[in-house]
């Protein structure tokens, strides 16, 4: 069994686009300034229907981290051990990722500064961090 | 302004055996339950009026209320099923006790069954959307997150976690009707293998088959008074934003949903007797008890460990196992607990318990309730 792949729909395209593009985009609010991701129509904030797609600087800090060392689906037996981690871009939005250091999180803090890595598995390009000094 | 307080009570509780049904299915389970929930209330099953079931979680099922109904045989006023994941049950109580009291109905039942024991475990394993693609799966890891931000924010030790699972295996061992009747050391616990880091084995909840039932009616109307326990407190309060898109992982909704509660119940935080917490993870245990404003930010376990949270402890927790050790079952078992403790009935009582506090929450701590009862007047 292979990974499974995101649902592309006309809502979180530019995401995916941007990423194939070497860049990790978000969507910021035309009208309350609110930026977020995953991609939503209206702002979850003022619930404004009207907003821009931005690129992130790439830099963010680790909030969480957790290490999988059982593996939920076949694909991912060879895997384990491996780490999703949740960033927090320095424009605000969250997301989920993994910190390519260390599999297993060794160095890792709460806080830790990281920094965009896009890398490419399966034609797919994902959003992964690596801490900054 | 008017209030539910003691306005409606438990009257009657049952449940299957907790652990694995090969041969049963979740309308099997539930008919037993209700059977003797209605029994237990000194009621009909025509006087039933209100069927409310929480869905289940391993099968989500459109009209599943009315298959439950149809089971039972019953054409009730009020039917539906619910989803608040794990908090539904007591979200389905504070809806009986309104549609009670504003002369809707008057007796409802409430139940849940599943067997993802001996059925599938999918939904805990599961996908979780787009993010799957950077291997996120599986509830258990989003407790993980919660878990790993205690322990580093706050300096907590594995002990403190271990604290909570092995009180809950302690009680569990001596509740005949446990699933699983094992006792656990610290040593044990600690040894114990990593599912998702950094959770171990015995941080987890059971994973049981089993069927329960309540049922809810007016106070002054109960069969039997002196074993009706009165719902004096409930409370509701939902987290709705996903783990990662949280401002502040180790604050939920959970605290407004006790503010709710103990204001409707109109006590202190130490009047309590004992507590029935939804034990999904034990970082759930510790949140919740910071929550609800029953030990400092970052102190639960340590708490826990120095007064105890035995019988005879600071604050007697999860008396028959939870779903650590009595059944993994989605709440109704932390009701049902709360009512035997009240009415003197449980095989690990209190000392004349006065209130009980009983948590139910869903999903990762995205969804909230509160119930506190009282001793049957």
């Amino acid at each position: 069994m292979t990974r499974p792949m995101p649902e592309i729909t006309d809502i979180n395209r530019p995401y995916w686009d941007g990423l194939a593009q070497g860049e990790l985009r978000f969507q910021r609010c035309d009208g309350c300034g609110h930026a977020w991701l995953p991609a939503r129509t209206h702002c979850p904030q003022c619930l404004g229907a009207r907003a821009q797609w931005q690129v992130a600087s790439g830099r963010g800090q680790i909030v969480s981290w957790v290490v999988y060392h059982r593996a939920y689906a076949p694909h991912l037996q060879d895997q384990i051990p491996y780490n999703v981690a949740i960033v927090a871009l320095e424009e605000g939005p969250r997301m989920l990722t993994n910190i390519t250091d260390s599999a297993t999180g060794e160095g890792f803090a709460i806080g830790a500064p990281v920094e965009l890595t896009i890398e490419e598995e399966d034609g797919l390009h994902l959003p992964r961090f690596r801490l900054r000094a | 302004m008017t209030t539910l307080r003691g306005k409606t009570a438990i009257t009657g509780v049952g449940h299957t055996s907790w652990g694995k049904h090969p041969d049963r299915d979740r309308l099997s389970l539930m008919t037993e339950a209700a059977a003797a929930a209605i029994a237990d209330a000194g009621l009909e099953k025509g006087q039933i009026d209100a069927v409310l079931v929480k869905m289940a979680n391993s099968a989500p099922s459109i009209l599943w209320g009315q298959k439950v109904a149809e089971a039972l045989g019953l054409q009730p006023a009020i039917g539906l099923s619910l989803d608040q994941g794990g908090a539904a049950c007591t979200g389905l109580a504070t809806y009986a006790a309104l549609a009670i009291e504003a002369g809707m109905i008057e007796n409802a039942l409430i139940l849940y069954a599943d067997t993802p024991r001996t059925g599938s475990r999918a939904a805990m394993h599961r996908p979780r959307g787009d993010d799957a693609v950077m291997g996120w799966y599986s509830v258990a890891a989003g407790y993980a997150m919660l878990h790993r931000a205690y322990r580093e924010t706050y300096g907590a030790n594995d002990e403190d976690f271990g604290i909570i699972a092995v009180q809950a295996r302690a009680h569990g061992a001596a509740n005949p009707h446990a699933h699983l009747r094992l006792p656990l050391s610290m040593e044990e616990y600690l040894s114990g293998p990593l599912v998702v880091e950094p959770m171990r084995r015995d941080d987890c909840c059971l994973v049981s088959d089993g069927g329960a039932a309540i049922v809810i009616g007016a106070t002054s109307r109960a069969a039997d008074r002196s074993r009706a326990v009165p719902v004096l407190g409930l409370g509701q309060g939902q987290e709705s934003w996903e783990v990662h898109l949280r401002p502040d992982l180790l604050q939920t909704r959970a605290q407004a949903s006790a503010e709710m509660a103990f204001r409707m119940a109109g006590i202190g935080r130490g009047d309590i007797s004992f507590a029935q917490l939804y034990d999904c993870f034990t970082v759930t245990v510790l949140q919740t008890l910071e929550d609800y404003g029953l030990a400092p930010r970052g102190q639960a376990g340590a708490r826990a460990r120095g007064e105890g949270v035995g019988v005879d402890g600071w604050l007697p927790l999860n008396t028959s196992g939870g779903l650590l050790s009595e059944s993994g079952t989605p709440g109704l078992q932390l009701i049902i607990e709360a009512v035997r403790q009240l009415r003197g009935e449980a095989v690990l009582q209190t000392p004349a318990p006065r209130f009980g506090l009983v948590s139910n929450q869903g999903g990762t701590m995205h969804t909230h309730a509160t119930m506190i009862l009282g001793e049957p007047q």
